[in-house]
């Protein structure tokens, strides 16, 4: 199970991380190094074994449905690199 | 003061009595901040002034004759706990000037204990890291040798309690960043059962393993800190909903007839022969204290390490999807369009571990690898825990090490992260069954420390805690200072 550069540049799109073409093949390398551990992975014992999602097994709890948070925007926008009018503020998305 | 350095108990009596007051203590610790983090870089943010401020608050509380465990005495936060007015870095460049909206839960307690801030420490970037080489704000010194890893993540923590910079700091630990740096450092450090410690606030690496903790001189300092910040929050869903006990007062229970249990797999050819030998001395302590060891079984640590490598990665690359480059932080330069804004604003704003781990993890989690990566690791996870639970029928704690070396040198591993990877093979699993562990110092090969590892089952901090709280009675590992920060500190 390892990751060729045509499927690292696949990977990197869906994590909207821009890569370099140079930094390629020792990112393939780096990362089939690590991926080499999920061999042990392979093992038969693990079959019939559930998937283990909480490390406690604890239910998710539900709470009240009763409003908790108040509007905050401004506070919030505060940390956002660019904003306008209240709104967040990105690149034309539509001409 | 110099009298009463040695420990929160002796702070606590010094300001009760009026030795000394908070601000007095503060300005002392401040000055050793001033004076040594220049070498060690174990700060990224430092708040003298909010810390005075805090201090005169406290001293106004004592003055009203308020008692309480933690009123006064100095702290610092790893920079990934959530502070309102003062800067959350979490050591990347993407929140380089980021101030967080709200307090982190571990915060506002904390606060209200009248604990005083002095600062926020370094870090490997989101939390991703052994050696707390992976920081914006740079690498972190090692305080027995600086050509030393502090380790990490919560390496910067960890250096400025070794250094006495200040008496108790928190960290978090997702792998082992509390449990590894403590044992490079030589102090004790302490990492809850999942849930114990709330989450809230503190920016998430892998949800479903990351914890909180503390980092301190001894295990009396981490039980006293632990009590303040341990307990439900309805505002983190996976927080415990279990009384939290009076550690303090668990401290003195007895460990005559205790089982501790001691990994034959562990004590293999990984294990550095000089780490492996001050553990087995501290182990015969036990032993000589009442303790009766018990030889166990605990297998599949590699098993464990595959597992961790990609369920961390895949919850990372969730967790942090919400940086973005719109609503938090950095934002690259004259973006082209909105697809060249995100992918240019992570690329410059994270570094190149924290990459790594969302490209594994966006891999791990993608159509036609979900079930081989992800599904079979959460599989792995159960046998994890099923190899504790088992271990623990024989056994009430196990005894083992805490990293198969002491801290190796700076830029060591840097060329190669999955030799790296290994540093966390006896931490990993713990993390991953959800069960407290401890890190206790029992002495040192060469110029670095060693640390012991101590693993309960659920909820049993206290008694972790009482075990290596006896053992610091009868040893004085905890209570060295490296020699060049050893001046004015006790």
């Amino acid at each position: 199970m390892s990751l060729n550069p045509s499927q690292l540049k696949h990977v990197a799109h869906l994590s909207r991380i821009a890569l370099e073409e140079s930094k390629i093949p020792a990112l393939v390398q780096d990362l089939n190094a690590i991926l080499a551990f999920a061999e042990q992975l392979k093992d038969g014992r693990l079959d019939d074994l559930a998937p283990m999602a909480h490390p406690l097994d604890q239910q998710q709890p539900l709470r009240a449905d009763v409003v908790s948070e108040t509007n905050q925007r401004d506070i919030l926008l505060k940390g956002a690199p660019a904003t306008e009018q209240g709104l967040f503020l990105v690149p034309k998305v539509i001409e | 003061m110099s009298d009463y350095l040695q420990s929160l108990s002796h702070l606590r009596a010094g300001l009760d009595s009026g030795i000394f007051s908070a601000r007095e203590l503060t300005q002392y610790y401040l000055d050793r901040v001033s004076r040594f983090d220049g070498a060690l870089n174990a700060f990224i943010t430092k708040t003298p002034e909010r810390a005075l401020a805090a201090a005169d608050e406290a001293d106004q509380r004592l003055a009203a004759g308020e008692r309480a465990p933690l009123l006064g005495i100095p702290y610092a936060h790893k920079d990934i706990f959530c502070t309102a007015g003062v800067r959350t870095t979490c050591a990347s460049k993407m929140l380089g000037d980021w101030v967080a909206p709200y307090d982190a839960t571990v915060h506002q307690k904390l606060n209200a204990a009248g604990a005083v801030l002095l600062g926020k420490t370094n870090m490997d970037e989101f939390a991703m890291g052994s050696s707390n080489e992976n920081s914006a704000f740079g690498a972190v010194k090692n305080p027995w040798d600086h050509a030393a890893v502090p380790g990490g993540s919560s390496g910067g923590s960890a250096a400025a309690v070794a250094a006495r910079l200040v008496p108790v700091a928190t960290g978090t630990d997702t792998g082992g960043s509390i449990r590894q740096p403590a044992a490079y450092c030589g102090i004790t450090g302490i990492k809850p059962t999942y849930g114990r410690v709330s989450r809230f606030g503190m920016i998430a690496y892998a949800s479903s393993l990351d914890q909180g903790g503390v980092l301190a001189g001894s295990a009396e300092d981490c039980a006293l800190m632990l009590q303040a910040m341990a307990g439900h929050d309805p505002r983190d869903s996976t927080s415990a909903n279990q009384p939290v006990p009076d550690y303090v007062t668990e401290l003195d229970q007895p460990l005559a007839g205790l089982r501790v249990g001691v990994p034959r797999q562990w004590f293999t050819a990984g294990l550095d022969s000089v780490v492996a030998a001050r553990i087995e001395t501290a182990i015969a302590e036990l032993e000589s204290m009442g303790a009766q060891r018990v030889d166990i079984d605990l297998p599949d640590a590699e098993l464990a390490l595959a597992a961790y490598y990609l369920i961390a990665p895949a919850e990372a690359s969730s967790n942090l999807s919400r940086f973005d480059g719109v609503r938090f932080g950095y934002r690259c330069a004259e973006p082209r369009d909105l697809n060249d804004l995100y992918e240019r604003s992570r690329s410059e704003g994270f570094g190149e571990e924290v990459q790594r781990r969302i490209l594994i993890g966006t891999y791990a989690l993608s159509a036609g690898y979900y079930d081989a990566f992800y599904g079979r690791a959460q599989k792995a996870r159960r046998q994890i825990a099923a190899n504790f639970e088992a271990a623990f029928r024989d056994c009430d704690v196990i005894a083992g090490p805490v990293a198969p070396t002491v801290a190796f040198d700076l830029g060591a591993h840097m060329s190669d992260p999955a030799t790296m990877y290994l540093e966390d093979i006896y931490t990993i699993p713990v993390n991953l069954a959800g069960l407290p562990g401890m890190s206790v110092p029992v002495g040192f090969s060469g110029s670095r420390p060693v640390g012991m590892q101590l693993i309960g089952s659920p909820f049993t901090e206290g008694r972790l805690l009482a075990v290596a709280h006896q053992y610091q009675q009868r040893t004085d590992w905890h209570q060295q200072i490296p020699a060049a920060y050893r001046e004015g500190a006790a």
